[in-house]
């Protein structure tokens, strides 16, 4: 594998919960780096702090020691309000549970990321169609959610996450609630948008069949990578 | 833009629980706009009232009498215009929950003094030639279905007997305002019956109404004419009509007082019932908000989302309350006419429904919105894990 310049850096961060009145600690000191165009898998038991991780880097938590560096922007020195423009610009979202707005439709789910953007409405319907023909759906943009099947639904999500072309995509289980078909077909669309387009990716999975079709794998253990 | 169309559907998403929240509201703006009115129609008499008329009545109480002597000295009083004079009357039409006010007055200067009762010349000339003639509200009559010609008994109260009228005219009030449920016929009639039959009764006025020349001699005719009876047998105590009436009412202050805490009560209740309502859905939300604001949704965007929910609900709940308070309102008219003459729905009662339908849903919202503000984005996504 050929040697590319980091698009995450990771330094010394540590996270640490407070349940009443004693702490959690979370991740301890933990320091890696994310080359550009890589498909990552985090693996490691539930309850180690994948999901704690991936959100640091994604942007939607704070850590409370450390750096966290994406595409030459220091994210853990931004005020909230930067944080929610940095997100909407740069990471691209692919949760367990699909997280699609139920009262609207394929077309309007995939549209949502382009309202914050000055896209115009023509243009922005160009991108939507775009990022769901790309994930063989164009044909259903109509339909509700609820009106799809689970894997459906989650490429849905999927043509959401890449619509507006961001830095990084970050997914959290996103296999976790589909049967093992839709699984596979989920996985074969992150293999494309890695190799074809070039995206990175950082996959949180328990399932070792998810985690086998990545490029690097790394293993999270209370809190600290094992290696 | 697509939050307008999230607002809508989301609105619609629980249709019963919506439906209900709706109702609800609809229920409380139809109570609110009604009671409103009902103050409205409380002091209409007041808005009615001219400030040209003073009335002048016994110092003590109104149930004591004056005597009718005072008429020309007050006519020659230096500002005076003209001069009524009138008594209640306070007879029954058949029962006595056919309640209307009825008096005993001088016709042709009564009518001079009021033209906002507006009555065709015909039916004036006959109701004047006619000593046993009266004249009736539009509004009076329709209850009754009395025509012109129809003969009316009141039983006496005051004064006993059975006493039987000739309805010949029907005048309708120039302005809304204007009181269509009065009758009145001539003192004369009222006064030659007493001559015969109880003598004592007889030359006593209960009230005389002078017309003035202008608005700003009002006070100083008032002090004139209460200051010439200054220490005779009947002293006087002469008021703009507005304070007259005023002090009718002032009698039921509390009730007014009463009726403006129920209508702040109905308020304070449809809001936490309104806030109840979103306080349970946005809680259900809490992932889908999460998701926004993961996407990069601003808390002011989440906050429109979720105000205009309420708005939404609030709103299409106070339609439907106005819509309910037409209908309502003519109920009333017909079946209260008697005690609230002029009843009809203002609108600056619209105005305030929707103020409080505006108002009921921004602050239903406040403590939903904070919440879905203030929820980190980690904690609201595990909300739907
Ligand atoms: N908001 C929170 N408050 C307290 N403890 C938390 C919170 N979020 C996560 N945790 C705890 O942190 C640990 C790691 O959680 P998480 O990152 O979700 O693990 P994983 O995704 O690997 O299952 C768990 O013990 C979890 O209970
Ligand atoms: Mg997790």
């Amino acid at each position: 594998m050929e040697k590319t310049s980091p698009i995450v850096e990771i330094r010394n961060v540590s996270k640490t919960y407070r349940r009443g009145s004693y702490l959690v600690p979370v991740l301890a000191d933990i320091t890696f780096d994310i080359a550009e165009g890589e498909f990552l898998a985090i693996m490691g038991p539930s309850g180690s702090g994948k999901s704690t991780l991936l959100n640091l880097i994604a942007g939607i938590d704070h850590a409370d020691e450390g750096s966290i560096v994406v595409a030459g922007e220091d994210i853990t020195s931004l005020s909230e309000t930067e944080l929610a423009r940095w997100r909407s610009g740069n990471v691209g979202f692919i949760f367990q549970f699909y997280n699609l707005i139920p009262v609207l439709t394929a077309f309007e789910n995939v549209d949502l990321p382009l309202h914050l953007t000055g896209l115009t409405k023509q243009e922005r319907r160009e991108h939507v169609e775009t990022a769901l023909s790309m994930v063989n759906l164009l044909e259903r943009l109509d339909h509700y959610p609820g009106q799809l099947s689970g894997g459906e639904q989650q490429r849905v999500a999927i043509a959401r996450a890449i619509v507006t072309d961001p830095t990084i995509l970050v997914a959290d289980e996103p296999t976790g609630d589909l049967d093992r078909k839709s699984a596979q077909d989920v996985l074969n669309l992150m293999d494309r948008l890695n190799t074809e387009l070039g995206k990175t990716i950082i996959m949180v999975t328990h399932d070792p069949h998810a985690a086998e079709r990545a490029h690097v794998m790394r293993h999270l253990e209370k809190g600290v990578f094992d290696s | 833009m697509i939050l307008p169309k999230m607002i809508l559907k989301n609105a619609f998403r629980r249709k019963v629980r919506t439906g209900l929240t709706i109702l609800a509201m609809g229920i409380a703006i139809l109570a609110f706009g009604l009671l409103r009115t009902v103050l409205s129609a409380w002091y209409a008499g007041v808005d009615a009232s001219s400030a040209t008329r003073l009335v002048t009545r016994n110092s003590v109480s109104l149930i004591f009498p004056l005597p009718l002597s005072y008429l020309d000295k007050i006519r020659h009083t230096s500002g005076v215009k003209q001069v009524s004079y009138g008594n209640w009357f306070g007879g029954i039409y058949i029962s006595e929950k056919n309640f209307f006010a009825n008096f005993a007055v001088e016709p042709k200067s009564y009518l001079e003094l009021y033209p906002e009762f507006v009555l065709p010349e015909a039916q004036k000339a006959d109701f004047l030639r006619d000593r046993r003639g009266f004249v009736a509200g539009k509004k009076l009559a329709e209850r009754f279905g009395w025509h012109t010609g129809d003969i009316v008994t009141l039983k006496g109260t005051i004064y006993p007997g059975d006493w039987d009228f000739v309805l010949r005219g029907i005048y309708t009030g120039r302005t809304q305002t204007a009181d269509e449920t009065q009758f009145f016929f001539h003192w004369d009639y009222l006064n030659e019956t007493l001559k015969k039959r109880y003598p004592s009764m007889a030359d006593q006025v209960g009230f005389y109404m002078i017309g003035v020349t202008d608005p700003h001699v009002s006070a100083d005719v008032a002090l004139e004419v209460d200051a010439m009876f200054a220490n005779s047998r009947a002293e006087t105590l002469t008021e703009t009509e507005k304070a007259f009436v005023l002090g009718f009412i002032s009698m039921t202050e509390a009730i007014v007082m009463v009726i403006k805490i129920v209508s702040l009560v109905i308020i304070v209740i449809i809001m936490a019932v309104v806030a109840n309502t979103m306080a349970m859905t946005t809680r259900e939300r809490t992932g889908e908000y999460a998701v926004l604001k993961t996407l990069g949704y601003s808390g002011l965007q989440i906050g429109t989302l979720i105000a205009g929910e309420a708005l939404v609900i609030t709103l299409s709940g106070c339609l439907l309350g106005i819509a309910m308070t037409y209908p309502a309102a003519r109920f009333f008219t017909t079946s209260l006419g008697a005690y609230f003459p002029v009843f009809f729905v203002e609108p600056f009662t619209v105005v305030l429904d929707l103020g409080a339908a505006l108002l009921v849903g921004l602050v239903a919202a406040v403590i939903p919105i904070r919440q879905a503000v203030v929820i980190r984005i980690a904690d609201g996504l595990r909300r739907i894990g």
